[in-house]
């Protein structure tokens, strides 16, 4: 049976990498006694994914993890034992079954909101500044990676975009293919407005990460069920 | 708790999840509920200090204490080092991101003797004096703890106090008194005086050392009335009931030993008579099996390491270890737990073991013979024959294995050419043995020895604390003459040779056999930005060289020196219930090649009986 578990990483843990946080789940799924399924072979590791990596320092209230369990457990049990043993910060949110047809998180993440806050109170048509800079049909900017450098345009890229309460608001493409990232939309902001761009600037908080089903964004909670 | 350092600080450095704490099984206390504040340190970075057995009960120990609140304290690496020296960020312990300054205690673990500037980076980063003279009353009470204790002499100046033993025993009767004095309107001095009359705890600004015109030492005697002339060391008779840790803590990130880990004896039989541990730890003191199973699946549960660890300084020695072992597999394979054997004996049985518990492929065999030749396998004591090196790999290359690691020690004691010669011999032997024994058809490639060696460094409680250590040239020498024969050797191709920097283990040598004349030393040589030095890649000779040029003491003296056994050398006021009769007669064996047996085959009478249990009384 497979399981979609969503959880937040808040405060002290978003020093916590990656790699670091899917140890921790590991060891988190051994002291809470969840039935998860081990691969077979001479090193039998948990069978569990990662939706979509968070950067160090950024903040999240929707992480998924997929698991597969070899006995089965009630949700709130799960949700029980789990909350239990964690660390501050990394609260579980939910714990559904999937369906036998559903696609791991990692494969099937198309999007993720994001909410960009600010260090230092930026100056007051910064927001104006901001819807300006959206309402333009396209944003090219030079992607850096570790092996090539090529222009993209950002705007197909952001599916949404808000401000509300002095909070950038970005509903932005991600997965596999042209994973966008806030930093860079917030990057091209600056440059646009000729300001020098410290990425310590921003506060982010990733909100949520989405599927695409008949032309419209789902949460990746709303795929599975309680059990 | 909100981290003491500022986002834009901790985002900046190295692993900013090291300054943080609220890892699992952390414990968090109500200050207001507090008498004794504790911070417990390990002078090096988080991911070494972390990975440390000793902390680990000691702060569970100490947690188990309601009026006790004990935190934990790391070396900050050298980028946050730079930041907190130029912010003027004082130290906080990882639990409260409270000051140490404010705490009652801060203790200190002296692992080993290159993390000697950390100590000071640690009291320098605290804002508390450096030199125990010069605390008040609102600065903590500075112990230090551990084996470099053993010879605490180099630092003395800097702390208050030391605990020489196992914390196991004796901590209460600190804690108590301490608390006694703190109610009653705290004198320092006062308390200092009378921890230094409590077992096991040795207080430095009470004692004085005069020295003759050679350098050696005069006299080492107590200034006040009361205190011991020598203190005994604190051991715990009782492992088996002894406080022991089960929720350890679980780091965030990946630490040196990422798992848990089961004491399952202290103490060792074999007399390795270059082996401190062997010495100071005596008598070999066994935990129950049953009661360590009981541990293993608790600590496996409240932790849910993925691995676990046997801890002992020769495991192969447990006297039940076949029952131990067949419970963990058996536990391990229902619950998908790896099973670590650290320094066991390579034989039928621990292959059998290891073939069970880890993938033959990708392990190693080691074996340590620390010489090459029987001769100085004699005069150390290391009952490993040449014959139990082969029969055991060969076993092993039966058995799939096909890497072999190999840990020798070059400078020892009588050591000659002859005997360097042997050490390529040796692994040349064990390369042809694989040749000879695998058909053609069945290797899959070459086999894979890695031979390293160490410099040697006579430690004081050994039967070599006289010895005279080599210089750093005569080392390099050495370690290019091996190298030089092992490329000779027919099967070199198979064998890789590593050895180390010589000028770190000269430095190591004076500061296990210093005296206090050396925190001058180790104080300038901080303050010329030596830190880290057990780090290679932090480690500069530079400071060093500056530190001893300017206080006109001369780092030879302590080493390269064959020590009289009239001498009194530093550590002599100490009494670790091994006699000094004792070392002084496995000196002259060893001189004349002769072998002494273990504890568990004879008593060999070398005091340590007089803790009345363990070994001693098993025959």
């Amino acid at each position: 049976m497979r399981i979609r578990i969503k959880f937040t990483k808040l405060g002290n843990v978003k020093f916590i990498g990656h790699l670091d946080l899917m140890r921790y789940f590991q060891k988190l799924m051994r002291r809470s006694g969840i039935p998860i399924a081990y691969s077979a072979g001479m090193s039998p590791h948990q069978i569990m994914s990662f939706a979509l990596p968070l950067g160090i320092g950024d903040e999240s209230i929707g992480e998924y993890a997929d698991i597969e369990l070899t006995g089965s457990v009630s949700s709130t049990d799960a949700i029980r034992s789990l909350s239990e043993h964690s660390a501050e910060g990394i609260e579980i949110l939910s714990f559904k079954m999937l369906p036998d047809d559903a696609k791991n998180a990692m494969a099937s993440v198309e999007a993720a909101d994001y909410e960009i806050s600010f260090r230092h109170m930026p100056e007051n048509d910064f927001y104006e500044a901001f819807a300006k800079f959206m309402q333009q049909d396209s944003i090219i900017v030079m992607k850096r990676t570790k092996k090539s450098e090529r222009e993209i345009d950002l705007r197909p890229l952001i599916f949404a975009w808000s401000i509300e309460n002095k909070r950038i608001r970005l509903r932005l493409k991600c997965g596999s293919v042209d994973n966008t990232k806030p930093e860079l939309v917030m990057e091209a902001f600056f440059a646009s407005l000729g300001l020098p761009f410290d990425p310590f600037l921003l506060l982010i908080k990733r909100i949520d990460l989405f599927t695409e089903k008949d032309g419209t964004f789902i949460s990746l909670d709303e795929i599975g069920a309680d059990i | 708790m909100k981290p003491v350092l500022p986002d834009e600080i901790l985002l900046k450095v190295e692993k900013p999840a090291r300054y943080i704490g609220g890892e699992i099984n952390a414990v968090y206390k109500d200050p207001r509920d507090i008498d004794i504040r504790f911070a417990m340190c390990f002078p090096d970075l988080y991911e070494i200090g972390m990975s440390h057995l000793g902390i680990q009960i000691i702060y569970s120990m100490l947690n188990e204490r309601p009026d006790v609140w004990c935190e934990r304290v790391y070396s900050p690496w050298i980028d946050l080092h730079a930041i907190m020296k130029e912010k003027k960020i004082p130290l906080f312990a990882l639990e409260s991101q409270e000051p140490v300054s404010g705490f009652d205690f801060l203790g200190i673990t002296l692992q080993y003797e290159m993390c000697y500037t950390n100590i000071l980076q640690i009291l320098d980063l605290s804002g508390i004096p450096m030199h125990a003279k010069d605390r008040t009353k609102d600065h903590p009470i500075v112990i230090g703890g551990g084996p470099c204790t053993y010879n605490p002499e180099p630092v003395a100046v800097f702390f208050d106090l030391f605990y020489i033993g196992e914390a196991e025993t004796g901590y209460d009767a600190l804690l108590d008194l301490y608390k006694e004095y703190k109610n009653k309107g705290f004198d320092r001095r006062k308390f200092l005086l009378e921890a230094g009359k409590l077992p096991g705890i040795y207080a430095p600004l009470f004692y004085e050392t005069t020295y003759h015109a050679d350098g050696t030492i005069a006299a080492f005697t107590p200034t006040e009335e009361g205190l011991g002339e020598t203190i005994r060391k604190e051991i715990c008779m009782d492992l088996t009931h002894a406080h022991y840790p089960t929720k350890q803590i679980v780091p965030f990130i990946r630490v040196t030993q990422d798992r848990a880990v089961l004491e399952i004896q202290r103490g060792c039989i074999r007399g390795c008579r270059f082996c401190q541990a062997g010495m100071i730890y005596r008598p070999l003191r066994e935990k129950e099996e049953k009661e360590l199973e009981r541990i293993a699946e608790e600590i496996l549960a409240n932790t849910g390491n993925d691995e676990i660890s046997l801890s002992s300084l020769s495991s192969s020695d447990y006297s039940k270890l076949p029952e131990l072992i067949e419970f963990l597999i058996a536990h391990a394979r229902e619950n998908h737990v790896n099973i670590s054997l650290p320094s066991l004996r390579i034989d039928a049985f621990s292959l059998d073991v290891m073939s069970k518990v880890q993938d033959v492929r990708k392990s190693s065999l080691t074996f340590a013979p620390e010489a090459g030749s029987q001769r100085l396998r004699n005069v150390i004591n290391k009952g490993l024959t040449e014959d139990d090196i082969l029969k055991g790999a060969a076993e092993a290359f039966k058995g799939g294995w096909t890497r072999v690691k190999l840990y020798f020690m070059l400078g020892l004691p009588t050591e000659t050419e002859e005997d360097l010669k042997a050490i390529p011999e040796l692994c040349n032997e064990i390369a042809k043995l694989y040749y000879e024994l695998i058909p053609k058809e069945e290797r899959k490639g070459r086999i894979q020895i890695v031979a390293s060696s160490s410099f040697f460094v006579p430690k004081p409680f050994t039967p070599f604390q006289w010895a005279a250590m080599d210089r750093a040239e005569d080392f390099l020498k050495k370690a290019d003459f091996v190298n030089h024969t092992m490329h000779a050797q027919l099967n070199q191709r198979s064998i890789k040779y590593n050895w180390h920097d010589a000028k770190v283990s000269i430095l190591e040598g004076i500061m296990a056999r210093g005296d206090r004349r050396l925190s001058d030393v180790i104080e300038a040589a901080y303050r010329h930005g030596a830190l880290f030095d057990a780090w290679t890649e932090t480690f500069s000779q530079e400071p060093w060289d500056k530190a001893f040029a300017e206080t006109g003491i001369a780092g030879d003296f302590y080493v390269h020196r064959e020590r009289d056994p009239e001498e009194i050398l530093p550590w002599d006021f100490i009494d670790t219930g091994v006699t000094r009769e004792f070392l002084l007669k496995e000196w002259e064996n060893a001189k004349a090649g002769i072998v002494t047996r273990n504890c568990r085959d004879t008593c060999n009478g070398c005091g340590a009986a007089e803790f009345g249990g363990g070994i001693c009384y098993a025959h």
